[in-house]
């Protein structure tokens, strides 16, 4: 049997598609646990990257903070906040928390210092407000870039969101889990392929919002240079 | 009226970028700031409204204390224009025009209204309202900065060596079309460029600024190349001031000779007719009267007269309302040694050779010098009239 062969097998088995381990729950608690987390992570890394990228001011440590952050393993993160804090949401949510805040921070902080800083000067020299410069005229040029570091957040929050399964929550990750311990091959690659599935669906999602929220005089600029 | 009073910069870092600067400038006028890169224009550009805080000295406007309003209704009242133009890539042309005014909380309908007319005030087509920043040249998107800057009505605008960046034809269009603008609604301008020949085109009055921040003159062009204030001046004012100084005289006073002008399909009694002027050469032009070449008279035979076979004769000066220094030009890029004069339609109104040019000149220079004696006290409405280069 091929792995063709798993995957069809696994998505034609009504069984897959009701109940508490039915494909609809476990596709909605992954989603869940990715919102959550995704949530989180940009409601810290978001403000931080902004602020700091407006001002200028402490990227040194933010990169230092990212670069320690990437350091450490989600898995033993999680078992370690799972040891600490016993069983619930926050030993799982904590490592995907941390695992997504570097590459939302890093890149909105590059973001924000990459605008170019004539028409920050020019907003501020018609007398425009230091709030509505960091909105109406850095963020929406910075969008398309703040937007990849948010994308590829949740890229990783996703694949990352299997781990959930080994303290005994659900997501996607249960497939795989629950299938390598009963050598079920099928679920194993079913559960892989639907992960898969999620992450591409979340490259889609973000393009889709890129095409609204990017502005066209931006998009042009950053997908195709500069013209003069 | 804004006025500088002994004003000093001073950056964190120690650099003194203005030192002890005081400059009173008129209002509706444009006075040019200008010196060599470093010598801090900007600084004192960037001073006016408050982007750059002074460490020493007042900044009075009419005469208050700019400190004395809030910073960004001090920048509203200014409009401001950098020398990329600094548009906002992703608002359309019109949003961009319209920023002041949204920001003084007019209506959006309103404000675009007023963009629109502002986009045809700076020569932009109207097709070009929905368009972004990316799809303009540099010369269009140096209007839309302009008219970005306008859109409020500030009574002053802050220019920061706004055309340095366009090439050189693209620059003298927008130059021609700030004089106009600015002829039209009489802003106070401050203008900062560090190059010369812009400063004389565009200043009413100009600061010469030196290296460390100080004023080295502050004079109408005329004055400057007529009488530097010292080596330093002489030597930014460049090798040909003498030439330029020629723009400042108007060719009014020339003698323009008629006689030697003949029409393509003369008969061979009008050729004889301007033979007798006794010129070495005769102006052939076609049947409505625009120049097409010289030839000897000898060479004209009635009715076999061709263009091809004229000598060129350059490029006619505008008679009267071009200066010396066009008619001169015109005179050294013909063949002959004749400058061609035509009216604004372009037809010859008469002919002038180099020698009566120069003559005119040295008249001019004579009735300067006179002037000058006798108000030895300058003063500030005996500047020089200006005309067309
Ligand atoms: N923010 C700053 N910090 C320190 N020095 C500065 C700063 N801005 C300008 N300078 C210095 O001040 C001097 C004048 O600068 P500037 O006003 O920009 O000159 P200009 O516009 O005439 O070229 C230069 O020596 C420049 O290096
Ligand atoms: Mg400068």
């Amino acid at each position: 049997m091929n792995v063709l062969n798993f995957i069809n097998s696994f998505f034609s088995d009504n069984a897959h598609w009701q109940g508490y381990d039915g494909i609809p729950t476990r596709v909605g608690e992954h989603i869940q646990y990715t919102l959550m987390a995704l949530g989180i992570a940009a409601a810290v890394g978001l403000p931080v990257g902004l602020l700091t990228g407006h001002t200028g001011r402490g990227g040194n440590t933010l990169a230092l903070i990212a670069t320690s952050a990437r350091a450490l393993p989600s898995f033993g993160l999680m078992v370690l906040m799972f040891i600490l804090l016993g069983l619930g949401m926050a030993p799982v949510m904590i490592p995907l928390v941390v695992l997504a805040i570097p590459p939302i921070l890093v890149t909105t902080y590059e973001a924000m210092r990459s605008v170019d800083p004539a028409p920050v000067d020019a907003a501020r020299g018609m007398g425009m407000a230091e709030t509505a410069v960091l909105f109406r005229v850095e963020l929406p040029v910075a969008l398309p870039l703040i937007l990849s570091g948010l994308r590829s957040a949740a890229i990783q929050i996703v694949s990352t969101a299997t781990i959930a399964a080994y303290v005994s929550f659900g997501g996607l990750g249960r497939y795989i889990i629950d299938g390598l311990y009963q050598r079920n091959y099928e679920k194993v690659v079913g559960g892989a392929t639907l992960v898969a599935a999620m992450a591409l669906t979340t490259l889609g999602l973000f393009w889709a919002v890129g095409r609204l929220a990017v502005s066209p005089g931006v998009r042009r600029r950053s997908a195709g240079g500069a013209a003069g | 009226m804004i006025r500088i009073d002994s004003v000093t910069k001073r950056y964190p870092d120690g650099t003194v970028a203005v030192d002890r600067l005081s400059l009173e400038i008129p209002d509706r006028s444009i006075t040019v700031l200008v010196g060599p890169s470093g010598c801090g224009k900007t600084t004192t550009l960037r001073m006016i409204n408050r982007m750059v805080e002074p460490s020493e000295g007042t900044i009075l406007i009419d005469g208050v204390d700019s400190r004395q309003q809030p910073v960004n209704t001090l920048r509203r009242s200014m409009g401001y224009v950098i020398q990329n133009a600094g548009l906002f890539q992703h608002r359309t042309i019109l949003d961009n025009i319209a920023t002041v005014p949204r920001m003084l909380g007019w209506g959006k309908e309103k404000s675009r209204s007023r963009a629109r007319e502002l986009m045809e005030r700076v020569g932009l087509d109207a097709t070009l309202a929905k368009r972004y920043p990316y799809q303009l040249s540099g010369g269009q998107q140096q209007r839309v900065g302009v008219a970005r800057a306008l859109a409020a009505d500030p009574p002053v605008l802050l220019m920061d060596e706004p055309f340095s960046a366009v090439d050189p034809v693209v620059r003298k269009g927008l130059q021609d079309e700030l004089l106009r603008i600015q002829e039209e609604l009489g802003k106070t301008i401050v203008f900062v460029t560090h190059d010369i020949d812009e400063a004389v085109k565009l200043g009413t009055m100009v600061a010469v600024m030196r290296t460390g921040g100080k004023l080295a003159q502050f004079a109408p062009p005329a004055e400057l190349l007529s009488r530097p204030a010292d080596a330093f001046v002489e030597d930014f004012l460049g090798a040909d001031r003498g030439i330029r100084r020629l723009s400042f005289f108007p060719s009014a006073g020339l003698d323009l000779l008629t006689a030697p002008i003949v029409a393509v399909d003369a008969t061979a009694e009008q050729i004889t007719a301007a033979g007798a002027a006794d010129t070495p050469y005769l102006l052939v032009t076609d049947a409505d009267g625009r120049p097409l070449g010289w030839s000897e008279p000898r060479d004209l035979t009635a009715g076999e007269i061709t263009a091809d076979r004229l000598l060129p004769y350059g490029r006619p000066f505008v008679a009267v309302t071009d200066s010396l220094r066009a008619a001169l030009d015109c005179a050294v890029l013909s063949p002959t040694g004749w400058a061609v004069a035509v009216d604004t339609s372009g037809r010859a109104t008469g002919v002038v050779p180099q020698q009566a040019i120069g003559e005119a000149i040295r008249g001019a220079h004579a009735q300067t010098a006179a002037d000058e004696a006798r108000d030895a006290e300058p003063d500030e409405d005996g500047k020089a009239q200006k005309v067309a280069p």
